[in-house]
Order: structure tokens, then C-alpha cells, then sequence
């Protein structure tokens, strides 16, 4: 069975038909050629899948790609404002060696992204906490929340000159 | 780890939802936040002929507060009363937040994760202490489920296939009242290994005039302990008595076991937190006039 | 020329892609009229194959083709094995191996839940799926083999019936007079430990896609896969190709540890597919298949004693081991010698005796996951040697400093070989100066004194110790090319895979000081069997040590013939060439600098004249390593433990470390840190759990436990440095130590947690209903 959407990605319309069967993060990679929300588990506890509806953090694979028709979504590929520049959470992920084989790394981006947003300035628990709904299986965490710590630092220094 | 196949409708409301699963007998499952059903249909252990997907239904949203009562909505997601009890209620704010992890609950309904009736969560065993009531709408009109009529068995409630539970209610516990909250999970938002949920209001005299003593992770459905409420009512919460009162929930309980605890842990367990929960809600009491 | 990069922390290069979500794993690599293929997967655990019925399956709309095994015989090579018994180790140690090599898709047998029976290619995966629900199979259940004791008994029902048992692997050795040593102690301590079978499980599963070029009889294989090379080899054989005709790439691979350096079915039935449908084929594992499929590991029971005096000094030490090697014996000699080579690991015991079996069951077959054995063999030691300390009322740092080799007992020659075959050597190290800084950077005697006090008031915590010796970077090669471009920009290709460890950084690192170049003038080709013809795999702690070195010796190959032809160019001797930020001078004279892309040009001949010297900036260098280089660390494991629900909270957890010098410290932080990780979660979490009737009781994420951040505190760690007298670069292998550890440490915290209560800790993984039931059964004992 098949159903037309409209769902904005990354700032731009996309009408498409979709199967029911197909899940967000299908539609997302297979369709939108967007494949940087990736599949690690399909039953939405790994958090690899995680992009922003209406900027809050959900899991891809646990959404029919019918269900969000009307809706805006954004993934790792629309984080950076633009092609020569990393949002303050790329910077930092680099700098920290927050990521190793990369897999897991998009899903905690987006997570971090609208984290540091209600949460401008967190305790190492608090980001903990915020993790846990991830797992990664290279880094055992500690890289990665240096770079969440410093993505806030560097988020709130940029505010202050603002 | 695809879904079969099914149809898929989506409602404009609540009666045309209630409709769509008349139409396809007990072979259409409901859709709201889909974060219990989805992963079901995906390892095929659900293969329903069709999902209608209530997350147009306007009437359906909304949390409110009034009288003692929290009604909630359908369409409300684990969020929306998250931030609700930020301010309102740290009860709900602790169970809350070992529900899963925020992407879950940002699609998560309430409601939904209430009528999965998953033996290990959360929410149902706060409904259960919380006298809490479904109203279900279905082909023949609406009617009332008290949570203890609503949990039948593991993943089943007295929900009829063609009815669609549109809200829930909660009785707020009294201004004043103490409370407790804690599982046992391997890690942190899993599912509970055990847990148990408790509430206190101690009257002017410093006696128990209101007691509830549930549990999850104990069996095939939250349980609540009348003997045990029982044995508080109307006399001073002294360590002997919450002993007391906690030896005689744990003998009623039956749990099982499985991959990753005995029923025998689980019962002594849910002894141990409901002693400790008990001892925090005196603790977090005040005394009403 | 100055070792700038070599030792530093610089970020690295391959991040910008990932970070973006424009990395490239298999999943993500889409082919015009891609078939998608899913698998039909036996539910049994045992039993014979009577009829596979494809028809309906073949009739469903968006099914293009339905596979049994009749339909590809004619590529169905045996996969390959590995594990064969070096000469060196079989002169000197009696092994009874047995391996049978295991076909890619069951023909009229299935062994384990999971083994594959059938393929379906469809439109799409979720229509394959559909079709695998369509294939009929008729099975008979056959007896079952689950536990590896008793299966390993004469009586058992025999899983290969050619082997007349389920033994795969058995021997006895040993040295000095263990028995003799025994007899004669003051104190003997005995105990049975069980270590869980529990797995790599990288976030991303297993894939491959494959494509079959008709017009030039060529197949190109993307494969998440440590091994692009063994995958080849297989392909060789199977699909009797020439090598040049079979193109295996390993892209961005989303985690390894092990579980993706294995030789599998699909391996093989994909390129397969991919040749019987004239159209590209791609298989994306699901999860729920991973689990059921993917190798497992780890599994073992030791039944050890020890011998000592009165004062601690360690005498003898006796171990039967089991391993639960899973339905097939894939990596023979591998997994149960690994183990007792790393038995003893830091401490000094001149006397050993040793009795190994390595047993098949019913179960998903095992290979080395991350450790290999050594995680295994040191909770057993280390248990063993926290029991004794018990026995001595002595505190367990103390045994310890008591029996542990020091920089003075190097090299240290213990009377076994190693797997490869070669004599078992530690050439380098301080254990016991590894202890000490453990000890210190953990402030021990204040955790020991905290822990007095808080037990008092009713707070149990515990410190746990864990110490061992790995041999790391097992050889014999890994190749790499350094080749310049006309700028002098260099590429270096190497058989080394990556996984996440970084080695488009650090083996840039490596050339670049060499060459004298910036470093975003080197980029690193790995994992593609047409980037360099032999290769082995980056797995076993070796990528750095092999692949490193052969950078090491090719880059400074190419600086000579760059030195050459400046020298040509610029009237210099070569001797007085320098480089550095990619310009060469001569020495002394900063007038004479020019750009290196101008001496290569100066090379390549014209029709005027031929050229300063050859346009040969390339070089090739397979550097032999014929054996290991050990690392060692010490662990300390920090835990409260809630003996009223069985929990346990890791507080701190701190790790000492020897891995020789460090190409970018920053990189070998990281991979402590995934490895250590990892071993947590086997101390409490992970487990893959079998029924009695081989039914895998562990189907998804919410039963598997990885652990997440806040199951884990921030990971301390302190290096020590003892360079490795084994390579030019002297550095070891950091890949695995993390991960060998932490179970021993935990396991060793959580008893001294619970002393008051009498507890013995001898299995894991340590969750809550396992501890609450530790501290009930020592009540009655």
C-alpha cells in the first residue's frame, strides 16, 4: 500500500509516495538519499536512527514515513549552517576524539543538538543521562561527553560575544 | 526488520478511529506515539491487517489539571506530562524519567504506553495506586475502565478490540501526601527488573489516613496491595508497622522468572524497595490539618 | 628528519565525513537494479534438513529469485578455516584437533538457530522478508548439545558424526612439576569460574553488496569486514576466479572487534546471488540476525587451583578449561591456546599444568572477539589469585607485588610457546611498576581506608584488581605501498582495515614525518584488495605494529629516492637533502629550497631530456614480523555495591598501561576506553543466553546489555612506556587490552565489596539477581 507525503527535510519539500511499511529512516536514506541517519538496530533502543521532528529527538525507525507527512525534519546532514562550516557540536566531536568509527555519531549529534538547546549548560550526569539513550560500542562514552562539555562552553562563549 | 504487510488509516477522529477497527474486526491495532508497537511489527511478533493512526485527532490531545484530577488526552506524549510534573509533581517527575529515554518519550503517548500493559513499566502500576480510569469509546458508546479492571494479563488489557481508550484519569494524591519511587533496571530507562510506587497522607494526629503500595515487574500485571494498605490505615507509619505491612504484600505476590531475574529476586526485592519507599514517603510527609 | 607528528594528539582526518553523515558503509551503497536479499534461517538448533519447498516464495510479486542450496551448488566451496597448528607448537604440545569446515548454506543439516537454509532476492528488503515466510522447510529435530561439559563427555550426542565426539580441540601442557609444587605447599586454594558467552556487537551489522560486471567476467564485493583479503581468498576459491578479477572493499565499517574478521556464508552467497542474477545484490544484516548469526565468543569454565607459600610466593598453578566453541571448530587452535598462553599473564609461577578442551554445541559458532581468550583466562587467574589472597588474609595488592615480574625479569621466557608457534618471550615491561603507578594514580590505601568507614554505616565498596600480559600485533605481515604524486602528495596502501581506530590519521602520522610532508598531503587506502595484492586484516592489536612498520620502512624508501633526485636537481649529494613541510633544500643553504612537485616533475623525462632521475617515488615493503610484542596493563575497578537489590554501581574504574610508544596518544586513549567499555559490560550486562534446547533466548537490544554512559564512570588512565625491541617504531598493540581486564577487576571489586557477607564471586556477568543470590546462598553456607 502505498501513501503521499509531503515532508520537509533539511529545510526543503520533498512530495513523495511512500509504502506504509517504510519507516522514517527508510524514507530518509532510500528515498532522500540522506544517508546519514543510520540503522542500527530497527527497534529503537541503539539511537543511531535519532533526527529532529520539529526539533525534538526521535527515533527514525520507530515512525512511518507516512506519519510524518506535514511534519519538518532535520538530520545530521542539515546540522552545519553551511558547507564550509561544522556546527559548534561537529567542531567539538573532532577536537575531542568524540567518535571513532562514526556509526553512532549522528544520532548523538542530533540528540546533543536539542539537548544543549533546553539545557544550555549541563552536568557531566545530566549528559549522561542524555547518552544513555545511545550506545556506542568504540568510544566507552568519555570522548564524547568531553565534546558535549565543550560544544556547551563553545555555544554559550558564542552567545556572550553575540 | 521489516513489518508484514498491513493497511493503513488514518482517522480524522475519534469515532472515525473507532470505526476503522470495527471494520477490521481484532485484526487493526491502534497507532498514537508507536514506540511499543512499532518494534513489534518490525520483529513480525505483530502482524496486524491494519493500523489506524489516531495522531490526526485533534480532540484527542491535551493534559489538565483540576480538582484533584489529571486528565490526559490520547495524543498527550510521555513529554507533555513530563513537563507538566516539572512543576507539579515529583512523583510523576521520577517515574517519568525511567521511562525509557527522551526521543521515546517525545513520541510516546501516555495513554498508549498505559493499555500496551507491559508488566515491567511504569505507568500502569502508577495508574493502578493512582485510581486511575480509562474512558474507551467504542462501536456501542463510551465507558469507564478502572485500572483494576483494566490489566488482565501480560500485553492485555479488558480493552475491547474495536475501542479506543481516548483518555485517562489520575487522582492526584492529597496536597500534603508522601510518596516513593524506584525500580531495580540493569540500566538506566529499561524496563524494571521490579519496582514499586508508594504514597502516604498522614492526618493531624500523624496517623496513615490514605495509603497506596504498588508494584511493577511482579507478574502478569501491576499489582497493588490492599492488605498492605490495609495494615497502614489509621495508625503511625513506624518502621515496625511498614515491616508489617510490606511482609504481607510480598507474601500476595507471585512474580516470574526470566532471562535476567529469578521470582524469587523479584520478590524479595520488591520487599526491600517497598520498605525503603515507604520509610521515603513518611519522610516526604506533612501533616494536614 | 624530526619525529614532529609521530606522539601527537592531531585530530583526525577521516572525521569531517562522518561527522557530516557522509561516511559510506555498505548499507548506504546503492547499485542501479539492486536486488535486496534476506535470509530463511533455521529455528532449530539441530536438526536435519528433509525438503526446502521454494515455489510460493518464488510466486510472490517482487520476488526475483529464491535460492536453496541445489540451486548454487556449484559455488558451494566449504568456507574457509582458520586456526591451522603452527609447526613450532606442535613439536612441542599434543593437540587432538578436529575441524570440519561448515558449508554457506545448509545442505541436509542445520547446527545452530540461525544457520542458513535458504536466500530470497526481492524488490526490497521488506518484500525478501516476505518471500522467506513463503519457503517451506521440512525439518526432524535432531538431539541437542548445549553444555559444553557434558557435551564434551563420552555419551553425548555427537554433532559431527565423523568426529565420534564433540572434542574439537584437546591438549595437556604445561611445565616444571605442577603436582610436585602442589604436594609441598602451605596453601592450595581451588575454584570453578564460568565466564559467559557475550559478543562483539558493533552498532553497525554485518553487510555486503555485490556486483557482477558481465562485460569483463570481474566481481566487486563491499563488505563490512575486517579481512578484505581472507574474504577474497574465499571468493578465489569458490567462484574460481582469478584473484585480479575480485575486488573485495572493506568501505567505512561501523565497528569490528572481532566479530567481523570471520569467514561467513554470506560472504560467499551474496557475490554468489549476485552472479546467478545477473544484477547487483546487497544484504543488509538485520540485528535480530546479527544475534543469531553473527559470531559469538567467550564462553568458558575453568576449573583452577594454585599453590603457594605461606608468604604468598606463587608456586604452581592448575587449570582444566572448557571453551564453548559453538557448532563448528572455525578457528581451531586459535581460541583455546590463546587462553593458556595468556594464563599466568604478569606473575611469576614456575610451575604449571594445564588440561584444555574446546567443545562444539549447538550453538552460533565462535570466533576471537576482541581479547580472544585472554579475557577468559584472566578472570580465572585473577579470581584465583583474589581467593588465595583471601586464604592468606593478604591484601590482594599486596600478593600481587609479591608475585609480579619486574623490568629486571626481562626478557622473560616462559617454558610454553606462543600460538605462532614461536617461543613465549615478554620482551619488555614492568608489571610491577605497572601495580605501583595503578595503585598510586588510584590513591588505593585512601579507598581502602573510605571503604572501612563507609561498611560501618552500612556501605559496601569494593576495589578489584586485575593484571595481564598480552602479546599483541601477531604477524607474519602487513603490507603498504608509499606512492607520490606529481604535487608530492603521497598515498599509502596497506591490507589494514579500519573500524574507527584511525588510521587514515595515524598512519599518516607515520609517512608523513618520513616524507617531510604536511599531513593532509598523505591519505591512507586501506581495506581494498585492489590497493595492494597481499594482506591479512586489521584484528589482534596488529594493524598498527605490521601495517606501521611496513609504512615506516616504504616512506623512508621514498624519502631516499626523493633525496636522490633532489640531490640530482639541486647538485647535492643526497646525504644533504632536506625535507620538511614539503620543500627541499640542501642542507645549510635555504636559497636552494624549492617545492617538492617540482623535483618529481624534474623526473619525468621529456622529449628534450630524460629526466634527473627515475619517476619511481613508490615503494613496497612487506615488513616480517615473526612474533608478538607484549603490553600489559593493571586495572582497578572502584564499585558500591546495594546487597538489598544486587546492584552494582561502578564508581571508578582506572586503567595502567604499557603499550610501548604511542604514534597519537589521543587515538590509544579511545580504544582503552571502547575496551574497557566493552569488558564492563561483560562483568555485568551482556550475556548471550541459550534455552536447553539451543533456542537464543537473547533476540534483541532490550535482552543484550551493551552499556551506555551512565553505566560507565569516566575511564582514568595512566601510560607507561616500554618500547617494543620487536619493530622500528617501537610501539605495541593498544586494540584489545582494554577489553581483558574489566571482568576480573569487577568481579574481584564486588567480592571485596561483600566480604562481610562471605561472598565468592565465580561467574558473570554480575547482575542484580545474580549478586542478590550470591549474598542468599553464602547465608546457608
Amino acid at each position: 500500500m502505498k501513501r503521499g507525503v509531503s515532508v520537509t527535510v533539511n529545510g526543503k519539500r520533498h512530495e513523495r509516495d511512500v509504502d506504509v511499511r517504510s519507516s522514517l529512516a527508510d524514507f530518509l536514506r532510500e528515498d532522500l538519499d540522506l544517508t546519514g541517519t543510520h540503522l542500527g538496530c530497527e527497534h529503537g533502543v541503539c539511537g543511531a536512527c535519532t533526527v529532529l521532528l520539529e526539533g525534538e529527538p526521535v527515533r527514525a525507525c520507530l515512525m512511518l514515513a507516512a506519519q510524518a507527512d506535514g511534519h519538518e525534519v532535520r538530520t545530521i546532514e542539515g546540522l552545519a549552517s553551511s558547507e564550509d562550516a561544522l556546527h559548534p557540536l561537529q567542531e567539538a566531536f573532532w577536537a575531542k576524539h568524540g567518535l571513532q568509527c562514526g556509526y553512532c555519531t549522528p544520532g548523538i549529534i542530533m540528540s546533543a543538538a536539542a539537548f544543549l538547546a533546553e539545557k544550555p549548560a549541563p552536568t557531566d550526569g545530566e549528559i549522561r543521562e542524555m547518552l544513555s539513550g545511545h550506545l556506542c560500542r568504540c568510544t566507552g562514552y568519555h570522548f564524547i561527553v568531553e565534546a558535549i562539555r565543550e560544544a556547551a562552553r563553545a555555544m554559550a562563549a558564542k552567545r556572550t560575544k553575540a | 526488520m521489516k513489518p508484514a504487510p498491513f493497511d493503513y488509516v488514518v482517522a480524522e477522529d475519534a469515532a472515525d478511529a473507532v470505526a476503522a477497527l470495527g471494520r477490521y474486526g481484532d485484526e487493526a491495532k491502534v497507532l498514537a506515539g508507536g514506540q511499543s508497537l512499532l518494534p513489534m511489527l518490525a520483529l513480525r511478533l505483530a502482524r496486524p491487517a491494519a493500523l489506524v493512526d489516531i495522531n490526526r485527532c485533534g480532540e484527542l490531545g491535551g493534559l489538565a489539571e483540576s480538582g484533584g484530577t489529571l486528565t490526559v488526552g490520547a495524543l498527550a506524549r510521555q513529554r507533555d506530562l513530563e513537563r507538566w510534573a516539572r512543576t507539579r509533581s515529583p512523583l510523576f517527575q521520577e517515574v517519568l524519567a525511567s521511562v525509557a529515554h527522551a526521543p521515546i518519550r517525545n513520541r510516546g503517548t501516555v495513554v498508549g504506553n498505559l493499555v500496551h500493559a507491559d508488566p515491567a513499566s511504569e505507568l500502569p502500576a502508577l495508574l493502578l495506586c493512582l485510581d486511575g480510569v480509562v474512558r474507551a469509546k467504542g462501536p456501542k458508546g463510551e465507558r469507564l475502565i478502572p485500572a483494576e479492571k483494566l490489566y488482565v494479563a501480560p500485553l492485555a488489557t479488558s480493552l475491547e478490540p474495536a475501542e479506543l481508550a481516548i483518555e485517562v484519569r489520575f487522582t492526584l494524591p492529597p496536597d500534603g501526601a508522601g510518596w516513593g519511587f524506584a525500580e531495580v533496571a540493569r540500566r538506566h530507562g529499561d524496563f524494571a527488573l521490579v519496582g514499586c510506587v508508594t504514597a502516604l497522607t498522614l492526618d493531624g494526629g500523624g496517623l496513615v489516613s490514605h495509603a497506596r503500595l504498588g508494584f511493577f515487574g511482579v507478574g502478569g500485571t501491576p499489582v497493588r496491595s490492599a492488605a498492605g494498605e490495609a495494615l497502614l490505615l489509621g495508625r503511625e507509619p513506624t518502621e515496625a508497622r511498614r515491616v508489617e505491612a510490606v511482609r504481607a504484600a510480598a507474601a500476595a505476590l507471585s512474580p516470574d522468572g526470566d532471562l535476567h531475574a529469578t521470582a524469587a529476586y523479584r520478590k524479595k526485592v520488591a520487599a526491600v524497595l517497598a520498605e525503603r519507599m515507604l520509610g521515603a514517603a513518611v519522610g516526604r510527609c506533612r501533616k494536614t490539618r | 628528519m624530526g619525529a614532529k607528528l609521530f606522539g601527537a594528539s592531531v585530530r583526525r582526518k577521516e572525521d569531517p565525513r562522518f561527522l557530516r553523515g557522509e561516511g559510506r558503509y555498505v548499507d548506504d551503497i546503492k547499485l542501479p537494479g539492486m536486488l535486496h536479499a534476506a535470509f530463511v534461517r533455521s529455528p532449530y538448533a539441530h536438526a536435519r534438513i528433509l525438503s526446502v519447498k521454494t515455489e510460493a516464495a518464488r510466486r510472490l510479486p517482487g520476488v526475483a529469485h529464491v535460492f536453496a542450496f541445489a540451486d548454487l551448488e556449484r559455488w558451494m566451496k566449504p568456507l574457509p578455516l582458520f586456526g591451522a597448528i603452527p609447526p613450532g607448537l606442535a613439536a612441542r604440545v599434543a593437540v587432538t584437533m578436529k575441524q570440519v569446515p561448515q558449508l554457506a548454506m545448509g545442505r541436509d543439516r542445520v547446527r545452530f538457530v540461525g544457520e542458513i537454509v535458504a536466500m530470497v532476492l526481492a524488490d526490497s528488503r521488506a518484500l525478501a522478508e516476505d518471500g522467506c515466510e513463503l519457503v517451506e522447510v521440512e525439518y526432524e529435530a535432531l538431539p541437542v548439545v548445549t553444555d559444553m561439559v557434558t557435551g564434551g563427555e563420552s555419551g553425548a550426542h555427537v554433532i559431527h558424526p565423523e568426529w565420534g565426539d564433540n572434542v574439537a580441540v584437546f591438549f595437556q601442557t604445561g611445565f616444571g612439576d605442577a603436582d610436585g609444587a602442589f604436594a609441598r605447599a602451605d596453601v592450595t586454594v581451588r575454584e570453578r569460574f564460568d565466564i559467559q558467552r557475550y559478543v562483539g556487537m558493533p552498532i553497525e551489522t554485518r553487510g555486503v553488496v555485490a556486483q557482477w560486471d558481465t562485460r569483463d567476467g570481474s566481481l566487486t564485493a563491499w563488505n563490512s569486514t575486517q579481512v578484505v583479503h581472507f574474504v577474497q581468498q574465499g571468493l578465489v576459491a569458490a567462484l574460481g576466479l582469478a584473484p585480479h578479477k575480485i575486488r573485495v572493499i572493506a568501505p567505512d565499517v561501523g565497528g569490528g572487534f572481532g566479530t567481523k574478521a570471520n569467514g561467513y556464508p554470506e560472504d560467499l552467497l551474496i557475490p554468489a546471488a549476485a552472479i546467478a542474477a545477473r544484477r547487483p545484490v546487497k544484504w543488509a544484516e538485520d540485528r535480530r540476525e546479527h544475534m543469531m548469526s553473527a559470531a559469538h565468543a567467550r564462553h568458558q569454565a575453568h576449573d583452577i587451583e594454585i599453590a603457594a607459600r605461606r608468604d604468598g610466593t606463587m608456586l604452581a598453578v592448575r587449570d582444566r578449561i572448557w571453551l564453548d566453541l559453538g557448532a563448528y571448530n572455525s578457528w581451531g587452535i586459535v581460541l583455546p591456546y590463546n587462553t593458556v598462553a595468556h594464563l599466568l599473564g604478569p606473575h611469576r609461577v614456575p610451575n604449571l599444568r594445564v588440561e584444555c578442551r574446546g567443545v562444539v554445541t549447538n550453538k552460533t559458532p565462535n570466533a576471537p572477539y576482541r581479547g580472544a581468550g585472554r579475557p577468559e583466562t584472566v578472570f580465572a587467574m585473577d579470581r584465583i589469585v583474589d581467593c588465595l589472597a583471601r586464604a592468606l588474609h593478604m591484601d590482594p595488592a599486596e600478593l600481587r607485588r609479591r608475585n609480579y615480574l619486574s623490568e629486571a625479569d626481562m626478557p622473560y621466557e616462559i617454558d610454553l610457546p606462543y600460538r605462532d608457534g614461536n617461543r613465549l618471550v615478554y620482551d619488555s615491561g614492568d608489571f610491577k611498576a605497572g601495580l605501583e603507578a595503578a595503585l598510586e594514580a588510584v590513591g588505593y590505601d585512601a579507598l581502602r581506608r573510605e571503604q572501612a568507614e563507609l561498611r560501618g554505616k552500612g556501605v559496601y565498596r569494593g576495589i578489584g584488581l586485575s593484571g595481564y600480559v598480552e602479546g599483541t600485533a601477531i604477524g607474519p605481515y602487513e603490507g603498504a605501498t608509499v606512492r607520490l604524486d606529481a604535487a608530492g602528495h603521497a598515498v599509502v596502501a596497506t591490507g589494514a582495515c579500519s573500524q574507527g581506530q584511525g588510521h587514515e590519521t595515524s598512519f599518516a602520522q607515520i609517512a608523513a614525518d618520513i616524507l617531510g610532508v604536511p599531513l593532509d598531503w598523505v591519505t591512507v587506502v586501506g581495506g581494498d584488495t585492489a590497493a595492494i595484492p597481499f594482506g591479512i586484516g586489521t584484528f589482534a592489536s596488529r594493524s598498527a605494529v605490521n601495517a606501521g612498520s611496513s609504512i615506516h620502512v616504504a616512506a623512508g624508501r621514498v624519502r631516499d629516492k626523493i633525496a636522490e633526485a633532489a640531490g640530482a636537481l639541486l647538485e647535492a649529494a643526497p646525504a644533504d637533502i632536506e625535507i620538511a613541510d614539503g620543500t627541499v633544500s640542501v642542507r645549510g643553504a635555504p636559497a636552494t629550497s624549492i617545492p617538492l612537485g617540482r623535483v618529481i616533475q624534474a623526473a619525468i623525462p621529456t622529449f628534450a631530456k630524460p629526466g634527473v632521475a627515475s619517476p619511481d617515488f613508490e615503494a613496497t615493503v612487506y615488513h616480517h614480523q615473526p612474533t608478538v610484542t607484549y603490553t600489559s596493563a593493571v586495572h582497578v575497578a572502584h564499585v558500591e555495591v546495594d546487597p538489598g537489590t544486587g546492584s552494582v554501581k561502578l564508581l571508578r574504574y582506572l586503567v595502567a598501561h604499557d603499550c610501548g610508544k604511542l604514534i597519537n596518544p589521543v587515538i590509544v586513549e579511545g580504544q582503552i576506553h571502547g575496551g574497557v567499555a566493552q569488558g564492563v559490560g561483560g562483568g555485568l550486562l551482556e550475556e548471550m543466553a541459550y534455552d536447553e534446547q539451543g533456542q537464543l533466548l537473547t533476540g534483541t537490544f532490550m535482552d543484550y546489555l551493551v552499556p551506555t554512559a551512565m553505566e560507565l564512570p569516566p575511564i582514568e588512565t595512566v601510560h607507561l612506556e616500554y618500547p617494543s625491541p620487536r619493530n622500528p617504531l617501537g610501539i605495541k598493540g593498544i586494540g584489545e587490552g582494554g577489553a581483558i581486564s574489566p571482568p576480573a577487576a569487577i568481579a574481584n571489586a564486588v567480592e571485596d565489596a561483600l566480604a562481610p557477607f562471605n561472598v565468592r564471586v565465580t561467574r558473570t556477568p554480575l547482575g542484580p539477581s545474580v549478586v542478590v543470590g550470591l549474598v542468599e546462598a553464602a547465608k546457608t553456607t
